[in-house]
This record gives structure tokens, sequence and C-alpha cells, in this order.
């Protein structure tokens, strides 16, 4: 019999060295994220994930799965704070929807539309970061980057070149391209690097390629985020019933390969 | 329903796209018009709002006379509502910020190529853009926002509807659009 934590009441199993968040999507329960990524480590910086857990609000993504933990986290006090997190990260910065390349393939869009953001309710910012359209290919608009540094992740850890990094403090802290010009031209990147697929916002923009798919057949246009998500999250089985997302996806079985099956053999009550 | 709620409506540095999707309800504006009637707006021709129940005010505000004209409606409405991403965001036409307006209208008015004898307006008469747009919330209280770009007929008629119903407006991330 593998460990069990509670989410919202509910046994949740996991595996050794398994954060909350992960075990979550593993059993098929999804609970909004942002920053995190299922290819990479744990970030910690959008705190959309906050669950309420040994008496404290912490980071879902972080905070390690143990035995009978309780963890509540699909609560309308969660979710109002999740709501205020986003709206925080829409007054920040440029997010022009109606005019946005990303848009209804943005994450930041989809959870605000699923939580019911109606507006950013903060002054807006109105940061003024010159867009880097020196590359022949590919556009970078900063004024749309909620700093969760995936592109700095991906481009070091999987490209092994490391165009990108966070430079500056507090508001000041702002996404450049690690070059002597600080132009992205002046950088190896190439089209098919993983730091090109991973930008959850509108930042990295493939160049003549905009507004190639009709509206209602973008990703969020068919289902909530919070129905899609559970589709890129590494897992073994449906073997809990509930999760009608996993009917149809092709990621079912990505986990099985590097973790243990014994972990999710078991029936979920 | 006993007496009509009065709405009335504006568009300060909007596209009126807005107001086309509100037309969008389609045969349901005569459902809706037993149930309210309009005071100003530009489907009327009703030159200052009165006192009124609901207030539907699409564009942010870009100029002087736009922070009049949401005053005086924020004084005569009951309910004060941001419609589409100009009101709630400052919208498209927010991209302006980021620029010098000095720069902007001279750019149109002056140094732009295919103008003779160009100029700044300068008559007393027009109203002085201001140097930043802004979304409603940042003059005046708002009550509402509808977001969108515009907000679909189906999000308008839902809030409508739940509003004459005495229900608090709620959305399902289907209704909720940006774009």
């Amino acid at each position: 019999m593998s460990e069990t934590f509670q989410l919202d009441g509910e046994d949740v199993p996991f595996a050794p060295a398994q954060t909350v968040l992960q075990a979550a999507l593993a059993a098929g329960r999804y609970i909004p994220h942002l920053c995190y990524h299922p290819e990479f480590k744990p970030h910690g910086s959008c705190r959309v994930c906050t669950v309420q857990a040994n008496g404290r609000t912490q980071a879902a993504c972080t905070l390690p799965a143990a035995a009978g933990l309780e963890v509540e986290s699909a609560s309308e006090e969660m979710n109002a704070l999740r709501r205020t997190l986003v709206q925080m990260l829409f007054a920040e910065g440029n997010h022009f929807c109606p005019s946005c390349e990303k848009s209804g393939n943005c994450v930041l869009q989809a959870l605000g539309s699923d939580l019911g953001v109606l507006t950013a309710g903060f002054r807006h910012f109105y940061p003024d970061r010159p867009v880097d359209a020196s590359h022949p290919d590919i556009l970078l608009d900063f004024n749309r980057c909620i700093l969760c540094e995936l592109c700095v992740r991906a481009s070091c850890e999987v490209d092994g070149k490391c165009v990108f990094a966070l430079s500056g403090r507090g508001l000041d802290k702002h996404l450049i391209v690690n070059a002597a010009s600080g132009k992205l031209v002046d950088t190896d990147i190439a089209l098919f690097d993983k730091a090109m697929e991973v930008c959850p916002v509108g930042v990295i923009l493939k160049k003549r390629v905009g507004f190639a798919v009709p509206i209602g057949q973008r990703r969020y246009d068919q289902r909530p985020i919070s129905a899609q998500a559970l589709d890129d999250a590494p897992r073994v089985s449906a073997a809990s019933g509930e999760c009608a997302a996993c009917e149809g996806s092709g990621a079912v079985s990505a986990l099985a390969l590097t973790e243990p099956a014994s972990s999710f053999g078991e029936e979920t009550p | 329903m006993s007496k009509k709620l009065r709405v009335a409506t504006t568009s300060l540095a909007g596209c009126f796209g807005c107001h086309m999707s509100l037309l969008d309800i389609d045969e349901r504006l005569f459902t809706l018009l037993e149930y309210i009637e309009f005071d100003r707006s530009p489907l009327t021709d009703i030159k200052h709002c009165g006192p009124c129940d609901i207030g539907l005010v699409e564009g942010g505000i870009c100029n002087a006379e736009n922070v009049h004209v949401l005053r005086e409606f924020r004084k005569n409405c009951k309910i004060l509502v941001a419609v589409g991403a100009c009101a709630v965001t400052g919208g498209l036409p927010a991209q302006r910020n980021h620029l010098d307006l000095a720069d902007c209208l001279q750019e149109v008015y002056l140094t732009e190529i295919s103008l003779v004898n160009g100029g700044i307006p300068n008559d007393p008469e027009l109203p002085l853009p201001l140097d930043k747009v802004h979304p409603l919330h940042e003059v005046v209280k708002v009550d509402y926002f509808l977001p969108g770009c515009p907000p679909s007929a189906d999000m308008i008629w839902k809030f409508l509807t739940d509003l004459l119903a005495g229900r608090t407006p709620s959305f399902g991330p289907e209704l909720i659009r940006y774009d």
C-alpha cells in the first residue's frame, strides 16, 4: 500500500520525493499552476498553486508530499487568493490580449478565465520595455513576461545555450538576453530549441506565423485549462475513474517509464 | 415588472464595437425593451445622462471630455459597468502609453508625409488628450467589469438578465474572454 495524503478530503497516493502538486496531477487532481512545468524542477515564483496545509498557505509545487498531510486546494478561499495573483500579473504587464498572437493559447489568460477574473482591478503599470526584433525568425515582447523562468531553465538545462536570464531586482526585475549586445540575434538560439516552446505567455514568438489558428480551434477555446492541464501531467492510469481528461489522451503512460508503477497501483476510493 | 429600469450607455475612447456586440443579442433586444428604457446613449437623442439604474460604458479614458462624461455617468447611475477591454484595461489604445503624446500629435498632424499646411488642432472646442490612456476604474468606482474585445452578445445578455432578475451576475469560463 502506497502512502497517501489528503487533498480536499480525499486520499491521494504519492511516490517518494514527489511534491503535493506532482502527486495531485499524477492522480488526476488539478491544482491551478503557472510556472510549474512537468519537465522542469519546481520554481515557486507564480504562487498560483498556493494551498492550505500545516496551518498556513504555501506553494504546492515546492511542498513535499507527506503521509497524512491535509491539503486544502479547491476552496473558494484558495481560488480567491489565486484570482488576486493572476490580477497582479495582468496589471503588471501589457497584457493586451485582443492583439496578442498567443491569445487562446496562453496559460495566464486561460487561468484568468477559468478562475473568473473579470478585471486586473489594480492600477496598471504599463511597462515600457522595447521589443527585440533583431533575430530574423524570432520576436521577443518583454512587456508580457511573467518571470516564470521557464525559458531560462529550458535554454540552460535542455538546449545547453543559456540564451535567457533574469536581471534586476524587485519591480525592475526583467528578462534579458545573454549576449554582449543584449540582442537575440547575437545568440545561437534556434527555432526548434526547447526555450521556444515553453513560454506560457506571449513573450517568445515565431515571426511570420501569427494568427494561424482560427478562433474556436485554439487550445483553450476547446476546454478550460483545468480540464487540459491533466493531459500534460505524466501519470500511469485513470484508475480513479474521476478523470475525464484522461480518456483519449496520449500522455497516460509517460511516467510509467520513470516511476515505479507500484506507487500508483492502488485504486483511489 | 412595474417600472422599467433606465439604462444609459456611452462610448469614451472606444470603437463602438461593444455597442455593436450589445446589438448582437438580436431579437432578444425586443425582450430587453420590455424591461428597460434607454437614457443617454448613442442609440437615443438624449444629450445628458439623467438618473439611471445602469450605466454601460465602453472605451477607456483618453481625453478631458471622457473624464467629464464618465463622472456624469458615475453621478447618475446606480450601477456603473465597464464594458470591454478598453474600459477594463485601457485596451489597445493604451499601447500609446509608452509614446510621448507631443510626438504622436506631431507625427499625425505636422510631419506626416502626405500633409499640406498641417498643424496641431488648438481650438478650445476640442478636448485635450490626456498624456496616458486609463481604464475606468482609475478614475471612478466601477461596479461590474465585462472583459472581451468585445464581450460576446451572450455575455452581455447573461449580465443584463442576471441583473434584471436581481441576481449577482456570474459567468462560466466559456463566457469570459479577453480577446
